[in-house]
């Protein structure tokens, strides 16, 4: 078997399941298989990468995406408690605006394609394979030397939306009683626990009558 | 054509075997072991009737398992709850194919192995969750909650551990990472020193990860009884303990690797054979950590909830942000010297 041959199979088999697992996404009734759907998408899009020599992009994909948001996500979905015929129900009345949506996103996808295959100009070499360095190395170098600036502007605004999201849902409740971490180390075991000396046995009393439990 | 075939294809599952099944052996003994050492530990006797000393109880164990009926619970999501205990053994299996045992010796060479290994140890998350969910059951449920919140906790310090190993390594590969703390200072030139803090940080966040004592909040069961697999029986608990059993020694192998030098030598290579790198040393170290993993688990109660969160938000994170830049500072003034390996 030659190496592009093999290489085609992967990319229609990658490709097959990324296509079926998104179309199961929004097909499947159980919002939980969706979101493990919604998964195996990503899963498959990043070996799509992998095939492309993108092994950085494809395993950040994973571990931020897979590993990260949608188990997040996953969390959420488990604690809804979702009647699905109700999910049904309006499924005619909304089909037309999804209709309307799909199709001008596919109206800009052409636009798009259409536009791209105006440039004559083919894809280059891939730079990393040019410069002869490890796709990783060169997305660093190029991240942090070239594009430095809108890498720092995106990382700024990426800060306020954490700090934004921390505002935005952080209340404080009045009546809430918070342990305080710092007290708790500090506390000694002398102020909590009292060790007290005794003989390990009490001596007994053989002349004392029989007690009144052991009677009964 | 048949002949590069069984080069692509026969040879890497060879391989693979070659790797897994030792694995799957040493997991056999690794139960064993823990039960003799907290025998010990607890001035106990530990498994001693089948076998020599005991040795042949994890087979046992084994054997009673798989011929145990798999039990599915009333309501439970049928698809998921077999396809649970897979999820979590595929990643902690498949995390083992960038593994370096000795210069020469490894799987796959990946550029980007370190991703790959966050890639996969982040995925066997999915195998907790889908199992407390699938199995209709709130003990499994709350257990499965405790375990994601937890995972994804104590990730990201792990991460930015290995990070602060990138910076100094200057590689994603775990070849060139151990290869960087070759040098003829020996013991003294892996990264431990340099990056002691995050060192211990990565492997607290490793014991952490695989849910063992003393963060077994997952699984607790004074509290939730089993947590998350407490429906499973039979063959399907047994991938559950296999995987977490594997994950407990890859995360001794990867603080091996990454912070002792992997199969490098502690003495200078002047010593004669003792001074030699090899694949014996890798196991050696790697033993100790899978030790200290038993160690922890007879010593310490467990930890409270909002404890894990607060030692793992609070406190680790932190900690290795703040090295991230010290290790930046040291490569960048040239404090640690990084060997090019032979």
């Amino acid at each position: 078997m030659n190496p592009q041959l093999f290489q085609l199979i992967c990319f229609y088999a990658f490709g097959f399941v990324t296509v079926a697992a998104a179309l199961s996404v929004i097909t499947l009734k159980n919002t939980v298989h969706a979101v493990l759907a919604l998964v195996l998408t990503f899963f498959s899009a990043a070996c799509l990468w992998m095939l492309l020599d993108a092994e950085f992009l494809a395993l950040a994909l994973i571990v931020v995406y897979v590993g990260a948001v949608m188990v997040l996500f996953l969390f959420v979905v488990m604690m809804l408690d979702i009647d699905q015929e109700k999910m049904r129900e309006g499924f005619v009345k909304f089909l037309p605006v999804g209709l309307i949506v799909a199709a001008a996103m596919l109206v800009e996808m052409l636009g798009l394609i259409g536009v791209r295959a105006m440039h004559t100009q083919v894809m280059g070499a891939d730079p990393a394979a040019a410069a002869g360095t490890s796709n990783t190395a060169w997305l660093g170098r190029a991240l942090y030397t070239q594009y430095l600036l809108p890498f720092e502007v995106a990382a700024l605004i990426l800060t306020v939306g954490v700090v934004a999201a921390v505002a935005l849902t952080l209340r404080q409740r009045v009546d809430a009683r918070y342990e305080s971490a710092s007290q708790q180390v500090k506390v000694n075991p002398r102020d909590r626990v009292r060790l007290v000396k005794m003989a390990a046995e009490r001596p007994v009393d053989e002349t004392a009558a029989p007690s009144q439990e052991s009677k009964s | 054509m048949a002949d590069q075939l069984i080069h692509q294809l026969l040879i890497p599952v060879l391989y693979i075997v070659a790797i897994v099944l030792p694995l799957i052996i040493a997991v056999a003994m690794f139960v064993y072991w823990e039960r003799k050492v907290i025998g010990w530990m607890h001035v106990r006797m530990g498994p001693n009737k089948i076998g020599p000393f005991g040795l042949l109880q994890a087979f046992a164990d084994v054997v009673k398992l798989l011929i145990k009926e798999v039990i599915l619970p009333t309501k439970a999501n049928r698809a998921l709850y077999y396809l649970a205990p897979l999820l979590a053994l595929i990643p902690a299996l498949a995390a083992w194919a960038v593994v370096p045992f000795s210069s020469k010796m490894v799987l796959s060479n990946a550029n980007a192995g370190v991703l790959y290994l966050l890639a996969m140890t982040s995925m066997g998350v999915y195998g907790i969750i889908l199992a407390g969910w699938a199995s209709n059951s709130r003990y499994a449920l709350l257990g499965a909650m405790r375990s994601a919140a937890q995972v994804i906790s104590y990730e990201l310090a792990m991460g930015l551990c290995l990070v602060c190993v990138l910076v100094l390594a200057g590689s994603l590969n775990l070849t060139d990472i151990v290869n960087a703390q070759a040098g003829h200072k020996g013991l003294f030139g892996w990264f431990w020193l340099p990056l002691l803090p995050v060192f211990v940080i990565y492997f607290i966040s490793g014991v952490a990860e695989t849910n063992r004592a003393p963060f077994d909040v997952a699984e607790g069961e004074s509290e939730i009884v089993a947590g998350f697999h407490v429906e499973y029986s039979g063959s399907a608990f047994a991938i559950f303990f296999l995987a977490e059993y594997a994950n407990m020694i890859l995360v001794s192998f990867l603080a091996a690797i990454l912070f002792m030098g992997g199969w490098l030598s502690p003495f200078p290579d002047t010593w004669g054979f003792i001074g030699q790198g090899g694949f014996i040393w890798l196991f050696i170290k790697a033993f100790l950590f899978a030790f200290m993993f038993l160690w922890f688990r007879a010593t310490f109660p467990r930890y409270r909830y909002d404890q894990i969160m607060r030692l793992g938000w609070k406190v680790f994170i932190p900690i290795a942000i703040v090295w991230v830049l010290v290790a930046g500072c040291m490569k960048y003034y040239g404090l640690v010297t990084i060997g090019t390996g032979v």
